[in-house]
């Protein structure tokens, strides 16, 4: 087996020519990989640049039967319109009331029961947690129906409860947080106890600071959530004192099409993007890591 | 281990979860299959005492609806014409983006921004750029507005302008805006994760096959799409059950007409079925939609599961 | 294929942004592969031998210095048209395809004139299997086979293209104790069968001596000395290469040279002539003691284990520079484990002795 043909051919070959072939198609397909994704990027940034432009052009310039790339008069006062129009003063107090106070309680339920389900002992608790694995694969109109009839029934409609209450436990965010609360070594719980800590204490001391990162992609993914939900608040809650943006948004401007004042209306969507943007490029990590995890938006 | 102190204390953390679990999970799941097996149940005539009898007329009336087939139609074109092509362009912009490194993290970054993003605002964004270019309502003496980049563009380049979302745009027309807008929409999730998948794969396999003189090609199809496989069915899956419950992108696009002007509920999806019936307090109806729309998730869920257990097991 | 290395040296660039310190990998490296033998590159981890064995095939390129196949300089060459088979330390078989996937895949690369035909293919890939002895296994996918059988694979798969020169990353390190010996008696017999320039790195001595033709000790990307390993192990050019070869290891004492006469501790122990005086390191292998009860060499005795065919003597010296002695000395001396002392004479041509500064050796003529 030691003397065979594939040596030979070896030999007689133009090793110079080989490599200089090499290196130009290198150099070729890093070219084309380099151009493939910045005309990508370009498309999908595209929307994004025309909404900021737009949002500063005057309805004239808007018209203009050859676009301008490039705003001739800066409109800023398209932003004041947009604001009064759609009254997004009011629309981001709701939001943020609603977003604050229903992460906040969701945090605690979360902690407490991915605690019970990662540290604790007690029967019956596969079988629960397989339980509520499960209800994951359930889609959320399923509960949508019923929810909106328990909602009338509480007298909740228009209400803040509707809002807060009905989707306040994610079962996924369970998941997560009990993931990570599982990798923090058991001997840490143990030895705590030894030394008389609560178990609360031992939460608050050693878990919390440990798991934060999840808790800060949880927080941020929850918020979205309530800056992005649109259906439900739509059912329960869409009088005037309790609309959430994203509803106000869609009020304020019903038609997409035809003759519609575009300027104004991209500025108030600039508005409504630009938070999710501030967060965005602040908390990226976070944002991507639970992302990752999750798989279903908001 | 198991001491009475330390159940009731499981307990006791579990009370909030589990109390508003019950109402709001438990109870639903229970009451939607009751409403949905119950003839013709409406939630105002249930509560004035009227009473129904059991059977599944509520699924035949469903499936007869052409409404329904209509939304039904709608929801699996778009799930079958997206899921592809987003994960195909997310496969080929992820591994272009493990293959480089000057500028990785800033093209990352850029492919991300559209996940945070809000469906109706950049929906909104989408229909002013596919907006018309001319007359709109096909009626004499109305204002003529030049507006839409995209159509700009289009005739930039020679082409005819196309009537993509206004009164008397077609059905494909529509189809291709709502489809461009779902993968653009689509992209970074699974960009992510892809690209995720594809940083965990050891760099010994792809040193092994340069040794071997492994062309890019079957590099790509022989190993990277192989060993990705898990990431690429996991995005498959859930692009599809994201897919299935399209809606406020279409609320975003075409408002809550659900298609264009002179054709409303045209591009209605099963959520939006689910939602209409909800409105019109036929919740017998949007029950049984609703356990339609979770049967097909699951079915469609394990066919893929299948298809992947199959083709790869390592 | 002979493989020749001219002052191969490979700089890192500083990974901290910051300081712009360069690690130099390897340095300046020269050394000639002789046809058809079994080489070990051995090391402690970061020594630059790994560095070494991917500079060699192709998948890292050195700063300065040439890699020759035969005469061919092959320096500039990518790695796909060197001709090299290469095993990875985790085998880096791809888990989605059976054995004999594997085993085909770099054949199914072949272009142009080297092509072959399915049944061709086939046959090499047979061949291979039956050479790692796997021919049973060709189904089976790599999860479902013990470490062992993964490495013949990944070995399978590196020889079907009878590649020019072999070359084996740690092949022995993800293995059991008992795996351990045995696979390394198969790369023995593999390549004695095949006749390929292999080339392996490890970090345990034991397995390079006991399988390579030549080994080469590198430290800190220098060669510290090349050779056989008998010739290596027992004329050492410096205390680092003494210190690395051997189990159990070198004994080293502080010790100094005067009027010709070597002193550990205040015990004159052996005749040095011709070394000048100074303070020295010695060190002695544990072979090197002779129980002798009149013997200049005086240790505190600490325990005695049984080995079977040979005595360890575990003893403390003041002047050791660890803070145990072992030697090994035939079973037939028997020892009284609860004497208080014990005392050695040396064989000379056991005994090393090194400048304290420089740590190199400092010969002296054995009578």
């Amino acid at each position: 087996m030691a003397n065979n043909e594939s040596m030979k051919t070896m030999h007689d070959r133009d090793m110079q020519r080989v490599s200089v072939q090499s290196r130009i198609m290198k150099w070729v397909v890093k070219f084309f990989t380099y151009a493939f994704l910045l005309i990508m990027a370009l498309i999908v940034l595209f929307p994004f640049y025309w909404m900021i432009i737009s949002s500063l052009k005057s309805l004239d310039e808007y018209r203009w039967s050859v676009p301008s790339f490039w705003p001739q008069t800066v409109m800023l006062s398209n932003y004041v319109d947009a604001f009064t129009e759609a009254n997004l003063g009011r629309l981001f107090l709701n939001t943020l009331y609603v977003g604050v106070v229903s992460t906040a309680l969701s945090l605690v339920v979360t902690v407490l029961s991915a605690f019970a389900f990662a540290r604790l002992e007690f029967k019956g608790k596969d079988l629960m947690f397989g339980a509520l694995l499960a209800t994951m694969m359930i889609p959320g109109e399923l509960f949508t129906i019923t929810n909106y009839a328990t909602v009338t029934q509480l007298g909740w409609n228009n209400t803040f409860y509707a809002l807060i209450f009905p989707f306040l436990v994610s079962v996924f965010y369970i998941y997560l947080l009990r993931q990570n609360f599982m990798q923090i070594p058991n001997e840490l719980y143990l030895a705590a106890k030894v030394d008389g800590t609560s178990d609360l204490k031992y939460l608050w001391k050693v878990m919390i600071p440990l798991a934060l990162p999840t808790l800060i992609s949880i927080t941020i993914l929850k918020m979205m959530g309530s800056w992005n939900s649109y259906i439900w608040p739509r059912l329960v809650a869409n009088d005037e004192a309790h609309r959430m943006v994203t509803n106000g948004l869609r009020n304020a401007f019903t038609a997409t099409t035809g003759d519609v004042n575009y300027p104004v209306q991209m500025a108030a969507v600039a508005i409504v993007s630009a938070p999710l943007f501030l967060v965005f490029i602040f908390l990226r990590k976070y944002i991507m890591a639970g992302v990752s995890r999750s798989g279903i938006k908001g | 281990m198991v001491d009475s102190k330390q159940q009731w204390k499981a307990w006791l953390y579990l009370l909030p979860a589990i109390v508003l679990l019950l109402v709001f999970t438990v109870w639903p799941i229970i009451n939607t299959v009751r409403m949905a097996f119950l003839e013709n149940y409406r939630g105002l005539e249930a509560t004035a005492g009227a009473t129904f009898s059991f059977g599944i007329g509520n699924f035949v009336k469903v499936m007869q609806y052409s409404k329904f087939l209509t939304c039904l139609k709608n929801t699996v074109l778009l799930c079958v014409l997206t899921v592809p092509l987003s994960t195909i362009l997310a496969l080929l912009i992820a591994v272009a983006l493990n293959s480089i490194k000057p500028l990785q993290k800033v093209l990352q970054t850029i492919f991300f921004l559209p996940y945070v993003t809000n469906s109706i605002a950049i929906g909104m964004v989408f229909a002013a750029m596919f907006n018309i270019v001319g007359s709109f309502f096909s009626t004499e003496n109305e204002i003529i507005v030049t507006a839409g980049i995209i159509n700009n563009v289009i005739e930039f380049f020679g082409g005819e302008h196309i009537n993509w979302i206004n009164a008397g745009s077609s059905y494909w027309a529509n189809m291709t805006v709502m489809v461009v807008y779902i993968v653009w929409n689509a992209l970074p999730f699974k960009i992510l994760v892809l690209l995720g998948g594809l940083q965990n794969i050891s760099t010994q396999y792809y040193d092994a096959a340069k040794v071997d003189g492994t062309p890019r090609r079957r590099v790509f199809t022989r190993i990277t799409v192989p060993l990705l496989s898990p990431m690429i069915t996991y995005v498959v899956i859930t692009g599809f059950i994201g897919g299935f419950k399209e809606y406020t992108s279409i609320v975003g696009i075409f408002g809550e007409t659900m298609g264009p002007p002179d054709d409303a509920g045209r591009l209605n999806t099963m959520v939006g079925f689910i939602y209409d019936a909800l409105a019109s307090s036929s919740e017998g109806r949007a029950s049984a939609a609703a356990l339609i729309l979770f049967a097909i998730i699951l079915v469609v869920t394990m066919i893929n599961m299948q298809v992947s257990k199959r083709s790869v097991h390592f | 294929m002979k493989v020749v290395l001219e002052n191969l040296t490979k700089i890192f660039p500083s990974r901290n942004k910051k300081s712009n310190e360069e690690v130099v990998a390897v340095s300046d490296f020269t050394f000639t592969i002789p046809d058809g033998k079994l080489i070990g590159l051995l090391g402690p981890s970061g020594c630059g031998k790994s560095t070494t064995l991917y500079m060699i095939s192709g998948l890292q390129k050195p700063t300065s210095g040439k890699i020759y196949f035969g005469d061919d300089d092959v320096t500039e060459l990518s790695t796909e048209n060197r001709g090299v088979g290469l095993v990875f330390q985790n085998y880096a078989l791809y888990p989605h395809m059976t054995v004999k996937q594997n085993i085909l895949f770099p054949l199914q690369n072949l272009k142009g004139a080297d092509k072959l035909s399915k049944e061709e293919m086939l046959e090499k890939a047979y061949n291979a299997a039956k050479l790692v002895q796997l021919d049973e296994l060709m189904d089976r996918k790599p999860s479902e086979l013990s470490g062992g059988q993964q490495q013949r694979v990944a070995i399978a798969r590196a020889l079907v293209k009878m590649p020019r020169v072999l070359l084996l990353d740690e092949p022995l390190s993800n293995l059991d104790a008992r795996l351990r010996l045995q696979t390394r008696e198969e790369i023995r017999r593999i390549q004695r069968e095949t006749g390929i320039t292999t080339i392996f790195v490890t970090h345990d001595q034991e397995e390079a001596m006991s399988i390579s033709d030549m080994i080469v000790v590198m430290k800190l990307g220098v060669v510290q000395q090349t050779g056989a390993p008998q010739d290596v192990y027992d004329d050492p050019t410096n205390l680092f290469v003494a210190k690395f070869l051997g189990t159990p290891p070198i004994n080293v004492f502080d010790g100094s040279v005067k009027d010709g006469k070597l002193y550990i501790g205040k015990d004159a122990v052996m005749d040095v002539p011709g070394v000048a005086n100074q303070d020295v390191t010695v060190g002695i292998r544990p072979e090197g003691f002779i129980l002798d009860e009149n013997g200049p060499l005086h240790c505190k005795l600490s325990s005695v284990e049984v080995l079977g065919r040979d005595v360890s003597i575990v003893s403390t010296n003041a002047a050791s520079v660890n803070p145990i002695i072992r030697s090994i000395i035939n079973a037939d001396n028997k020892v009284d484990p609860t004497r208080e002392t014990v005392s050695y004479s040396l064989k000379p041509h056991k005994v090393f002795v090194f400048n304290k500064e420089t740590e190199e050796r400092i010969h002296f003529e054995v009578k």
